[in-house]
């Protein structure tokens, strides 16, 4: 949102709104946690992905990975930018005065400086993502009554198909990608395989213009699948079976 | 003709209040238009700093309504029915009414590691478009301070960090292929960059449209990550021994 088009709602809106929806995400991803478990027939939610045993049975396997996918966006750039400004007001919205004056570190001290681990969050979430495309493909193989499974579609299919395109999407457009990729060099024509790591660069380059919204777009999907299955799971609706 | 109700701000470093002008609105007529038709009509002794008229030369940077801008690029009919406040930016010290001392911003710049060529290259350089094309954004630059002054860092915390311009500047020349210095250990403890929280101020009022946050200030960061805060770049450092710098 820029200054200008910021006069058109009060300067309290877009921090009020990220609180509301951040906090619900976090408390939803908890309570889906705790129910234990989040499978029907070939489909699997993303929170219980991938599929790991607990060592105790008052443990949820999915809290073994829930910290991958938390930590990778609790790290992203555009999280933290977006949580720096709703949750700390440090700035709530642009020329606004602040709530602290002085004592301000920024990213250099604990806790923030973490943030600077970020990669390595992205390379973890990148292996949780390979299971995700994983179960994506599983969630187009429907096991019929004698236990063979055949490929179709189904509405749950899609959900996870678009889901995983768009983590990879939110995936690949990563500043710490950005910068492993090509960010880094200083002249590509010098280096080997400059080439190519500049073409690479360009393509993160303009997935990473549309890095917001793909945090969003990617958050919701995530949300959607694991709600979509315990909706079956409860019967309170049928999956919808296109061939 | 319709008539435009602004309120200046008029003081300086000891205080001083908002005044109200009134002038015709004309057509396509800037805050800076009416700004200057006021210090034409009513009220000489008004200092305003302006040069160019045409967003080029980034004089003219002021709080408009609270949103700092360049009052040449503002059109007054943006606020129609309502009344227009005009007053300097806020982060820096106030000389005389919407005249500030931006003299902090030439000291940090001073400061930066000129550009560095190998030894005994000279300009012209032979380079490649590849190398170069993302240097032109950075080049854009005005320096008009707006980002400087929104910053929150500077504006509200005070703090001895270098600001968005000139971190743009760094990247420039970190950037460039044909320097040869490595500014991340200044960039991490002179310029502290660690102090920008990536909250994007900045970026929302460049009037030439910079991605200051995305493109200059996160690329410096994931550099300075590079050389501090890489566990596993450290180790293999101490093991090879060398300090790389991505090349
Ligand atoms: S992104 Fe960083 S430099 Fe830009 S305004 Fe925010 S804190 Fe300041
Ligand atoms: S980066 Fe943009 S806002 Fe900052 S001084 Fe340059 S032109 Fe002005
Ligand atoms: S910057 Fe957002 S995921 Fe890396
Ligand atoms: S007068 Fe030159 S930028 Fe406004």
């Amino acid at each position: 949102m820029s200054v200008a088009s910021s006069n058109e709602r009060p300067w309290w809106f877009e921090p009020l709104s990220i609180v509301v929806v951040l906090s619900g995400f976090s408390i939803y991803a908890i309570w889906a946690a705790l129910q234990g478990q989040g499978a029907y027939h070939n489909y699997l939610s993303p929170f219980f992905s991938p599929k790991l045993a607990s060592p105790f049975s008052w443990f949820s396997p999915a809290f073994l990975i829930l910290w991958v996918p938390l930590g990778f966006r609790a790290t992203c750039y555009y999280y933290r930018k977006a949580y720096y400004r709703s949750f700390f007001w440090d700035p709530p919205a642009c020329a606004r005065p602040e709530l602290r004056g002085e004592k301000y570190s920024g990213e250099t001290k604990f806790p923030f400086i973490i943030n600077n681990l970020h990669r390595y969050f992205f390379l973890l979430a990148t292996i949780v993502l390979a299971f995700l495309w994983y179960d994506a493909i599983l969630a187009f193989f429907f096991k019929d009554g004698s236990g063979n499974a055949h490929f179709g579609a189904a509405l749950g299919s899609l959900i996870f198909l678009i889901n995983v395109v768009l983590l990879s999407l939110y995936s690949f457009s990563c500043h710490s990608l950005r910068h492993i990729i090509g960010g880094k060099m200083d002249c590509f024509t010098c280096s080997l395989a400059g080439g190519a790591r500049h073409k690479t660069w360009g393509w993160v380059s303009i997935l990473n213009e549309r890095h917001p919204l793909w945090a969003w777009l990617s958050l919701f999907s995530v949300l959607s699948v694991d709600i979509y299955i315990r909706l079956l799971q409860a019967g309170l609706i049928q999956d919808v079976r296109f061939f | 003709m319709a008539e435009i109700a602004l309120k200046i701000f008029r003081g300086d470093a000891s205080g001083g209040a908002e005044k109200e002008y009134r002038v015709e609105a004309t057509p396509g007529m800037v805050v800076l238009d009416a700004v200057l038709r006021v210090q034409a009509t009513q009220a000489s002794d008004l200092a305003v700093r302006w040069n160019c008229k045409a967003a080029h030369c980034g004089s003219c940077s002021a709080e408009v309504n609270g949103k700092p801008r360049l009052m040449c690029k503002t059109r007054t009919d943006e606020f129609q029915g309502k009344e227009i406040h005009v007053g300097p930016m806020r982060a820096f010290k106030l000389i005389k009414d919407l005249v500030t001392d931006v003299s902090f911003n030439y000291k940090t710049a001073r400061m930066i590691p000129a550009f560095t060529p190998p030894a005994g290259e000279k300009a012209p350089f032979t380079m490649y478009e590849k190398d170069v094309e993302r240097l032109y954004e950075y080049h854009k630059c005005i320096e008009c301070f707006l980002c400087q002054n929104v910053c929150h860092v500077i504006r509200d915390h005070k703090a001895p960090f270098f600001g968005p311009r000139q971190l743009v500047r760094i990247a420039s020349l970190e950037m460039h292929p044909k320097d040869t210095l490595d500014r991340a250990q200044f960039l991490k403890d002179t310029a502290l960059i660690g102090y920008c929280n990536i909250t994007k101020c900045c970026t929302e009022v460049c009037p030439e449209h910079i991605h200051i946050t995305d493109n200059a200030i996160i690329p410096l960061k994931e550099r300075v990550v590079d050389e501090f805060y890489d566990p596993v770049q450290w180790i293999w450092r101490k093991i090879m021994g060398r300090n790389s710098n991505g090349g």
